[in-house]
């Protein structure tokens, strides 16, 4: 088949990737209040629109036998944002927020949306990443990509010391364990004053190989980019790895394993699964997706306090997990966009924030317990036939 | 049956108590290469218990059990599994949302590689490895029912009980088992359809050839058409072993089970 043949079916696709960066680019770009009321309301219609006439289903279709075009798009998606609003310091904030919580969401996505094992103190293991970066920067000369993997590797660490009562214990009751660690977690960092106390800590921004992140980036006499472009491009470059690995596990015998031992324990024993061994895999794994975000996140404020890791917090990381549709990368990154942006644009609902995640957790567990995007079958590689 | 034969598979004096619930109690049961063995009795008379024990689902209170020149007594049923040992359930413990091909996967643990390394960045060898399992599975599932093995990528929540059970017992033989627990193929299905599975598992025999099986059922007419030898249990015990024929003129066995004074 020529090139443009294979192109063909994927065209509709291409268009709405356009359209949805363009809505995308607009909605983060108008400042009316009543026009991104406006916009979003247009949104929702949009999609559920396209989701009555089937348009979605074929586009999901069409785009699962070809999902590394998928990928790329969004990428580009993403880098033309950036070269759009390449000197908004507060849309590229936003926007890197947005991908580091994919990160996040990603690991708790291994924990529970694959192995079921639940998480409740997703923010604490992403303050263990913050506060790794912040003590690392400050008192060492680590160089601060191997401080990205340092957090990650930090919160791994810690979330070992929860693996026993994790394991020992089921669903309701480890979900209670974790409850609690993240409560703990919390009060140790406010009653902790070599790690700042309640005031919390400084973070250095990020340098790579003498690159200072925290300066705006200068290039010529005439043009001058937000510093926050280094955020977006670096964490982007981690999204896609995390992604990669999430995508690999999931299309492998190993993502299969999880999936047994989530569905029926006593079912995957009976075949040589050894239980023990795959959740400790995927909490430890997700934890450091979790605390690797958590560094970067640091180095990117420039400052951290124990109130940025709150219960409320893991609990924000849950719901975006059951909002996206339990197991899939795509959904929980739909999730983490329409939950961080909306309330930041939308600044009348910023207030009732947690109301309205409440609420819509709710509704969306009575009414679509899938969640947006419910997770398709495992394609082990995507588009292959059969012989 | 060739007496001079060592069983394959032997429990002796296997008892289980859930608290002062004797449900296994002093048990002897043996099964000999290549036979079929009917395990019946009325309701609670242990014969789950029995596969649960034997698999290592239940810890044994008392008695051993021997396979393939072995002892597995409390073995787990992770190494009763690797031991050779593959079983289906009573009430289908299928992954509904997964497809036919994971859940037959999942019953081939063994042979996959389980590998990080191999799973994550060597996705040429996996991909060979994959072909060679979907080729396996499809071949195993068309001995079953071939439109089925067109649809090896469809949830199983999709396909009515026949198909489910037809999955169930592929996810339990793909791994090559020595001896094969099937715990009430039958149930919630029409006599037609059991009929039908049942001609399939003797025809996946025929194929297999190194294929011992113990199952336990209620339809007696199954019991009488594929079983060489049954054990009778009531309350725990053996009350009677032998072919269909002799069980069934046992007067013990027609007190308890068939309900004849």
């Amino acid at each position: 088949m020529s090139a443009r043949g294979r192109l063909a079916p994927l065209l509709p696709g291409i268009v709405v990737a356009v359209g949805v960066t363009t809505y995308v680019i607009v909605l983060l770009g108008v400042e009316s209040q009543t026009g991104i009321a406006a916009l979003l309301a247009a949104g929702a219609g949009a999609v559920l629109a396209a989701a009555r006439f089937g348009v979605a289903a074929r586009m999901g279709r069409a785009f699962g036998k070809r999902d590394n075009f998928l990928n790329l798009l969004v990428v580009l998606a993403i880098v033309v944002l950036t070269v759009f609003f390449y000197e908004d310091h507060f849309v590229l904030l936003m926007v890197a927020t947005v991908i580091i919580y994919v990160i996040a969401c990603l690991g708790l996505n291994l924990q529970f949306g694959y192995s079921g094992v639940l998480n409740f103190a997703g923010a604490a293991f992403f303050g263990v990443g913050c506060y790794t970066a912040a003590v690392l920067t400050k008192n060492t000369d680590v160089p601060h990509l191997v401080i990205l993997v340092a957090g990650g590797l930090m919160a791994a660490t810690v979330g070992s010391v929860l693996l026993l009562p994790v394991l020992r214990t089921r669903g309701h009751y480890s979900a209670v364990v974790t409850i609690a660690f993240g409560l703990l977690f919390k009060i140790f960092l406010e009653v902790n004053d070599t790690l700042g106390g309640p005031q919390g800590l400084r973070v250095d921004g990020m340098n790579v190989l003498g690159w200072e992140f925290n300066d705006n980036i200068e290039i010529g006499e005439n043009f001058e980019a937000s510093f926050y472009v280094n955020y977006v491009v670096v964490g982007l470059i981690l999204l896609v790895l995390a992604f990669a690995l999430v995508r690999r596990i999931e299309r492998s015998w190993i993502g299969l394993n999880l999936d047994a031992v989530r569905l029926d324990e006593t079912a995957a024993s009976c075949f040589g699964i050894n239980i023990m061994r795959w959740k400790i895999t995927a909490f430890i794994l997700g934890n450091f997706l979790i605390g690797l975000a958590g560094a970067l996140y640091a180095m990117m404020l420039g400052f951290i306090a124990p109130t940025n890791f709150t219960f409320g917090d893991s609990l924000i990381l849950v719901s975006i997990v059951l909002l996206g549709g339990i197991g899939n990368p795509w959904g929980l990154a739909v999730a983490t966009t329409i939950l961080i942006i909306v309330p930041e644009k939308l600044q009348a609902i910023q207030e009732y924030r947690f109301l309205l995640f409440a609420v819509m957790v709710i509704l969306i567990l009575l009414f679509r317990p899938e969640g947006l995007l419910p997770r398709p079958l495992r394609a082990y590689f995507p588009g292959w036939r059969p012989k | 049956m060739n007496a001079a034969a060592e069983p394959l598979f032997a429990a002796t004096g296997l008892g289980k108590l859930f608290g002062g619930v004797v449900a296994l109690d002093k048990l002897d049961l043996q099964v000999f290469p290549n036979q079929i063995l009917g395990l019946i009795g009325p309701n609670g008379s242990g014969k789950t218990t029995f596969f649960n024990v034997a698999t290592g689902i239940y810890p044994t209170s008392e008695g051993r059990v021997r396979f393939d020149g072995a002892d597995i007594t409390n073995f787990s049923p992770q190494a009763v599994y690797r031991s050779g040992i593959s079983r289906t359930f009573q009430h289908s413990r299928l992954s509904l949302s997964l497809s036919i091909f994971d859940n037959i996967m999942i019953g081939n643990h063994m042979h996959l590689n389980q590998g990080l390394w191999f799973n994550l960045v060597t996705r040429k060898a996996f991909r060979r490895q994959f072909e060679e399992n979907f080729e396996q599975a499809r071949t195993l599932v068309k001995v079953f029912d071939p439109p089925l093995a067109d649809l090896m990528f469809e949830a199983v929540e999709g396909f009515p009980m026949i198909d489910r059970r037809r999955i169930e017992i592929c996810r339990a033989l793909i791994s090559r088992p020595k001896l094969l627990l099937l715990d009430e193929p039958s149930a919630g299905m029409t006599h037609e359809e059991t009929s039908e599975l049942m001609g399939d598992i003797l025809e996946v025999k025929e194929r297999l050839r190194d294929l011992t099986i113990i199952i336990i059922e209620h339809q007696m007419d199954v019991i009488e058409r594929i079983t060489d030898s049954c054990v009778v249990l009531n309350f725990g015990q053996k009350i009677c072993e032998g072919t269909y024929q002799e069980v069934a003129r046992d007067p013990q066995v027609q007190q308890a089970y068939l309900g004849i004074e």
